[in-house]
């Protein structure tokens, strides 16, 4: 269907007008607002994502203040304490780097990548924002409800979470967190269907699959595997607020509180547990397979040379998304499983490690040899693979049932995964928004403060997570207000805490510079042109930048080769882009 | 879990059968198109809504299962008893299947051309959807009158959940198949009224097989199944 306003279709190319959705706004509302083009929802999606990571970072600093300087504060009590770590973590990884990665990227990138003019549901698509958007605004009231947020950890895990001990557990934040989540799931099964149909449906001619950039593998995959994913914690959710508001016991067993029976009992906190964590661990690839996506083509287009082993990389990436189905039980080593299942979820744990490695070791040989431009694109990818790297050698420590045991309750387990799940992709968002901003904007990002961020950052972190190993490794547990004087504690821990506290205070900083940037580079940019990176995959092909409403003027782009086409001996350019033919008459009895 | 795994399982299979046919072993490298090609339209035949259907279902099916594994896993908590099933609901199931063929034959009817008899039954779908829901209602009064609330007991709660959970997404059919109904009055052009009956159809089909597993489950037929299921697993 096409929209029906005389002239809409002298646009488009007759020939695909049959399949084209493509909806034309009528006012400044439609167009900016309430639009269904996936641009500009891509950018409210993001700069939502954006915002309320913003909020995420502060509440951070509040907690490493409290960890530094313990007992400096007055206004940070055990309860606040225990708000400022549950909505950290919340936000981090599902209101930010879910949503920017798959809402954000996906948005802006699938469409343009694979050669379409929007999305194939645009009006659900839409929908999908403004539900983020309400899930976003249920989730900050919490912090105005009475009681305030709920304070049981980003987990939730019952019983503990629906009692008069844990902050807003018997007040409203837990209430709002739930909803919150379950508005989420609503709206990110409608983009996601968007996004995963429209890399089935939506490609142009000649867009083979095996001719989609890994960035375009990446987020379908983690789409499909979301989608599969968040019903388990939709229904955790519906569970947990039925516990909550009606007094069942799905999850709450016998329980006496302040000596008095509890209503509810016979319930299985266990039974939780597996359904969170059935949507737990495959949340981390989620978050990392866009993440893996993105940085073989900000290597590649970088390095300027193609991506090695691209078949395998599109495998990795499938079977990556398989296995992370199997292994959840991992995050329940502690719950007291029978060890026949701590064997399999150990096996199948260190088994992703396979995959992954091939990546890395592909991700190398891409670089070596090649013409490497130390862009800031290229910086964050560098640095992406090493905090990746460093990240994943702990997950095989914490894979491992005897080593998991007494680390588990540890700060070991707080740095493998900020490493893991919220360094590594933070820096790949940070080199994609490097990367694709002039597409986006017209302009590129200031280079001077893209470099002053990007050391700070990339150094910084590593003053803050590496010494948690350490911290871990002497015992320090994770999750308490305050150590107090306890006898294995050696006094270093407090020197280091202080340290650590320092170091979040200028990463923290060095955002705020970021997103200066951001809003400076937008006025005051250095033009950017249509291709500034000379790279070949669709999105630098259009024939307007910023892309205009439909992306590709009258006719659709013909996709005639892969998206890694770069230093090609023989061109007379170091990069052919996809759209470009080759200019030899096909050879005889050649196959094509 | 063993539902969900299940499930996950058929999904794999189906997943790996269509990533078979995608010629995911090619040399992308080696395949440059010449100038003058036009290169195939890519992508299934199929309707983008009919694949966004598809994977919508798969999404609908994923929680259903999980609600499954988590009544399979809680009924071994020993303060189980299993609630007593209103009669009312036979009925219902035989309304909500009656809706299923209604729009299976508006789905032929409407590949014939005609548009009279399309409407007709497209009215019935929707009223044997309206009557389910109503009667839905009706057998949880009927449960709450008789003492069953959802807080007494885990089978009293999941039986509410689970059915409140299925109306919804009768509600949202209905709210699907309303829009289809009166395009099928306004005159809009067959192969677009088609595909909107066609859609409808399948949801209907799905949204009564999920019935008839959950119907089966809150009666308790499931549970010589899942023993059986169980045993074999330890």
């Amino acid at each position: 269907m096409v929209d029906i306003r005389a002239g809409a279709g002298d646009m488009i190319n007759p020939a695909e007008v049959e399949d084209v959705e493509l909806y034309h706004p009528h006012s400044w509302w439609t167009k900016y607002v309430f639009s269904q083009d996936a641009k500009v929802i891509a950018i409210q999606y993001a700069s939502t994502a954006i915002a309320i990571g913003v909020v995420a970072m502060v509440l951070s600093w509040l907690m490493r203040l409290q960890l530094g300087f313990p007992g400096s504060f007055s206004f940070i009590d055990p309860e606040h304490y225990y708000q400022f770590i549950t909505m950290h973590g919340m936000i981090m990884v599902i209101y930010l780097l879910t949503a920017l990665f798959l809402g954000g990227f996906g948005n802006y990138l699938i469409p343009l990548m694979v050669g379409a003019r929007d999305m194939v549901f645009p009006y659900a698509n839409m929908l999908s924002y403004w539900l983020y958007l309400l899930a976003v605004l249920v989730l900050v009231a919490g912090f105005f409800a009475p009681g305030g947020p709920t304070g049981a950890g980003w987990t939730l895990y019952p019983p503990q979470v629906l009692l008069s001990g844990t902050p807003g557990g018997r007040d409203w934040g837990i209430i709002l967190m739930l909803s919150s989540l379950i508005l989420f799931i609503v709206g990110f099964t409608m983009g996601g269907l968007n996004y995963v149909v429209t890399v089935l449906q939506g490609r142009t001619r000649g867009m083979t699959l095996m001719r989609m950039p890994l960035t375009v593998w990446g987020i379908f995959t983690a789409t499909v595997m979301a989608l599969l994913a968040f019903p388990a914690l939709f229904v955790a959710c519906v569970m947990l607020l039925f516990d909550r508001l009606l007094g069942t016991s799905f999850f709450m067993p016998a329980i006496v509180e302040m000596g008095e029976q509890l209503k509810p009992g016979g319930g299985s906190p266990i039974l939780f547990q597996h359904l969170f964590w059935f949507f737990g661990h495959p949340e981390v690839y989620i978050v990392a397979l866009p993440a893996f996506g993105i940085v073989s083509d900000l290597i590649s287009t970088h390095a300027r040379k193609n991506i090695f082993g691209y078949r395998m990389m599109v495998w990795a990436i499938l079977i990556i998304g398989a296995l992370s189905f199997v292994v959840w039980a991992h995050h329940m080593y502690v719950s007291g499983m029978n060890p026949n299942f701590g064997f399999f979820f150990a096996t199948t744990t260190l088994i992703i490690a396979v995959p992954t490695a091939i990546k890395v070791y592909n991700w190398i040989l891409t670089l070596w040899r090649g013409d490497i431009h130390l862009t800031l694109p290229m910086l964050f990818a560098l640095a992406f693979i090493v905090t990746f790297v460093n990240g994943g050698l702990t997950g095989l420590f914490l894979g491992n049932v005897v080593v998991d045991v007494p680390l588990s309750d540890t700060m070991f387990v707080v740095a493998h995964f900020h490493m893991v799940m919220g360094v590594a992709p933070l820096l790949v968002i940070f080199g994609a928004i490097h990367h694709w901003y002039p597409k986006v904007t017209g302009r590129m990002l200031d280079e001077t403060i893209g470099k002053i961020h990007f050391w700070v950052t990339f150094l910084g972190t590593y003053a803050i997570f590496f010494p948690m190993h350490y911290l871990g490794l002497v015992g320090v547990p994770r999750r308490y207000y305050e150590l107090g004087e306890t006898v294995f504690i050696p006094p270093s821990v407090h020197t280091l805490n202080e340290f650590i506290t320092v170091a979040a205070l200028i990463v923290g900083a060095a955002q705020v510079l970021f997103l200066f940037s951001l809003v400076w580079s937008l006025f005051r940019g250095r033009p950017a042109g249509g291709n500034p990176w000379r790279a070949t995959t669709l999105e630098w092909q259009t024939p307007q930048t910023p892309p205009a409403h439909g992306n590709w003027g009258r006719d659709l782009p013909i996709v005639y080769r892969w998206p890694y086409d770069y230093s090609v001996p023989g061109a007379p350019e170091d990069f052919i882009p996809q759209n470009q033919p080759s200019l030899e008459p096909p050879m005889h009895g050649a196959v094509a | 879990m063993i539902a969900i795994l299940v499930f996950m399982a058929v999904l794999a299979v189906i997943i790996s059968w269509w990533a078979a046919q995608q010629r995911l072993t090619s040399k992308p490298w080696l395949e440059t198109g010449h100038i003058g090609d036009l290169p195939p339209r890519q992508g299934s035949p199929v309707a983008a809504a009919k694949v966004g259907l598809g994977i919508f279902l798969a999404v609908v099916g994923a929680l259903f299962a999980l609600l499954i594994s988590a009544y399979l896993t809680r009924m071994e908590g020993a303060d189980w008893w299993a609630i007593p099933i209103p009669r009312l609901l036979w009925v219902n199931t035989a309304v909500l299947a009656g809706g299923s063929l209604a729009l299976q034959r508006a789905k032929t009817e409407v590949r014939r051309g005609h548009i009279e008899a399309t409407r007709l039954f497209l009215l019935m779908g929707l009223t044997a959807g309206v009557l389910f829901l109503g009667g839905q209602i009706v057998a949880w009064r009927q449960l709450v009158a008789a003492g069953y609330v959802v807080a007494d007991n885990p089978s009293n709660s999941f039986f509410y959940m689970i059915t409140g959970l299925h109306g919804l997404h009768i509600l949202g059919g209905l709210a699907a198949l309303g829009r289809t109904t009166s395009r099928a009055f306004s005159g809009v052009r067959r192969e677009r009224l088609s595909l909107s009956v066609d859609l409808c159809a399948v949801y209907w089909h799905f949204m009564l097989a999920v019935w008839l597993v959950l119907f089966a489950l809150l009666t308790g037929w499931a549970n010589q199944f899942a023993g059986l299921c169980r045993a074999l697993i330890t």
